[in-house]
């Protein structure tokens, strides 16, 4: 390997962390997936980041909440404060604001349309999956449920690839049999289940590593 | 349904508007708080923070140019008000701190192995790991920000954000090695 490339595989190892959040432009996300698609070794590591990834997460999320006390005392400070005059002239935000609520209706609804297509989509699909998933059967009887009760089950969390289409995820989630229980949740993430019955975690960490390189899966981690 | 961006909120707020600062505190004094609390490793301190920090954003909307997100913007706020309750913690808490840590790596492998799996050993590794490099992995796991928001946050430039968080990384690899676990990188 030349010194040109080993500085550019370099340059693409440190950007993994923003790739498995999700916070890379779209030129960079472009490029980083180019060199996972050729590179093993490099997908390899990008797995451990997904596995810092999701661990930190779980760390953050088990750190609970302030009481309800901070709040109080937040309010008390700022009633202690001298009574503030109305803002005399607008600051950007709010011009920027303004500037929006000036606008027609019409052109507002082409500019933010255009702008949260591409996110909602993806979020509409899904849920477009999900309802076409629990209405198929058309009639059910209460002793054969088609579906485990929630929270029966093993699961992951999966956050599908920016680039996958409503038919990419259908076929993914039909060809693994997986069904997603719940979502999206922050970060885009879905709870999908992988087994009908719980799984020891070896073999959910096996799973896991296999649709680590499905093109479909942005991030996936194991969860409860 | 549509929710008022935190722009917006943040004008009102410069206008003096308290419900404005109630809707803007519930949406992220969670986010603040825990990242407040990674640094710190006080639940108390972080509470005593999290409200310094509002108040600094109450006091402050007005001068909110809109450079950065909001959220930005508040995690630079906590830092600096992070970094200074470090800085007047006295000695002694620090000395339990790193007892703490010392007392966490004296498990030999083999026992740690066989009493915790990867992910409780990594979050054990996660916390174990530098006030510096804690913070940089947090936030870009975590509170999602990018390159260039992390510098904005923590003052540093965008290259050494990338370099800072491959060395947190590295750090990282060390502990789990220090445990048992050998990632085979870097």
């Amino acid at each position: 390997m030349n010194t040109a490339n080993k500085e550019t595989q370099s340059e693409i190892e440190e950007l993994l962390p923003w790739h498995a959040a999700g916070t890379l432009s779209r030129a960079d996300a472009r490029r980083v997936e180019e060199a996972l698609a050729s590179d093993p070794e490099l997908a390899r590591r990008y797995a451990m980041v997904c596995d810092e990834f999701g661990e930190t997460i779980h760390l953050n999320e088990t750190l609970g909440a302030p009481s309800a006390h901070a709040m109080e005392k937040l309010f008390a400070k700022i009633d202690a404060e001298p009574a503030r005059k109305a803002a005399v002239s607008l600051n950007l935000g709010m011009r920027v604001a303004e500037f929006f609520a000036g606008l027609s209706p019409r052109t507002l609804a082409y500019a933010g349309g255009a702008a949260a297509i591409a996110i909602l989509l993806q979020a509409g699909f899904i849920a477009n999956i999900v309802i076409k998933d629990k209405s198929a059967g058309g009639y059910e009887t209460a002793s054969a449920p088609t579906n485990p009760p929630a929270g029966e089950g093993a699961f992951t969390l999966i956050r599908f690839a920016p680039q996958a289409t409503q038919d990419d995820v259908t076929k993914f989630l039909e060809a693994n049999r997986f069904s997603i229980a719940s979502g999206p949740m922050d970060g885009g993430l879905y709870k999908v289940r992988v087994s009908m019955t719980g799984l020891p975690k070896t073999d959910l960490a096996a799973i896991v590593k296999k649709l680590q390189s499905d093109k479909v899966v942005g991030f996936i981690a194991t969860t409860e | 349904m549509q929710t008022t961006s935190d722009e917006v909120l943040i004008a009102r707020i410069a206008s003096g508007d308290r419900l404005a600062m109630q809707v803007l505190f519930a949406r992220h004094h969670v986010h603040v708080y825990r990242f407040v609390l990674r640094l710190v490793r006080n639940e108390a301190t972080a509470e005593d923070l999290i409200s310094d920090v509002f108040l600094d954003i109450w006091r402050q909307a007005g001068k909110f140019e809109g450079r950065s997100a909001v959220s930005t913007w508040m995690l630079s706020i906590a830092r600096f008000k992070a970094l200074s309750a470090l800085r007047k913690r006295p000695e002694t808490e620090l000395d339990e701190e790193t007892a703490e840590r010392i007392e966490d790596q004296a498990d030999d492998p083999e026992t740690a192995l066989a009493k915790k799996d990867k992910g409780v050993l990594l979050r054990q590794c996660l916390t174990a790991l530098s006030a510096e490099h804690r913070e940089i992995i947090d936030l870009v796991y975590y509170h999602e920000k990018s390159v260039e928001e992390v510098a904005g946050i923590v003052g540093i430039p965008e290259a050494t954000v990338k370099t800072r968080m491959f060395y947190a990384r590295k750090k990282l690899s060390e502990l789990l090695k220090e445990r048992g676990i050998d990632r085979g990188w870097p």
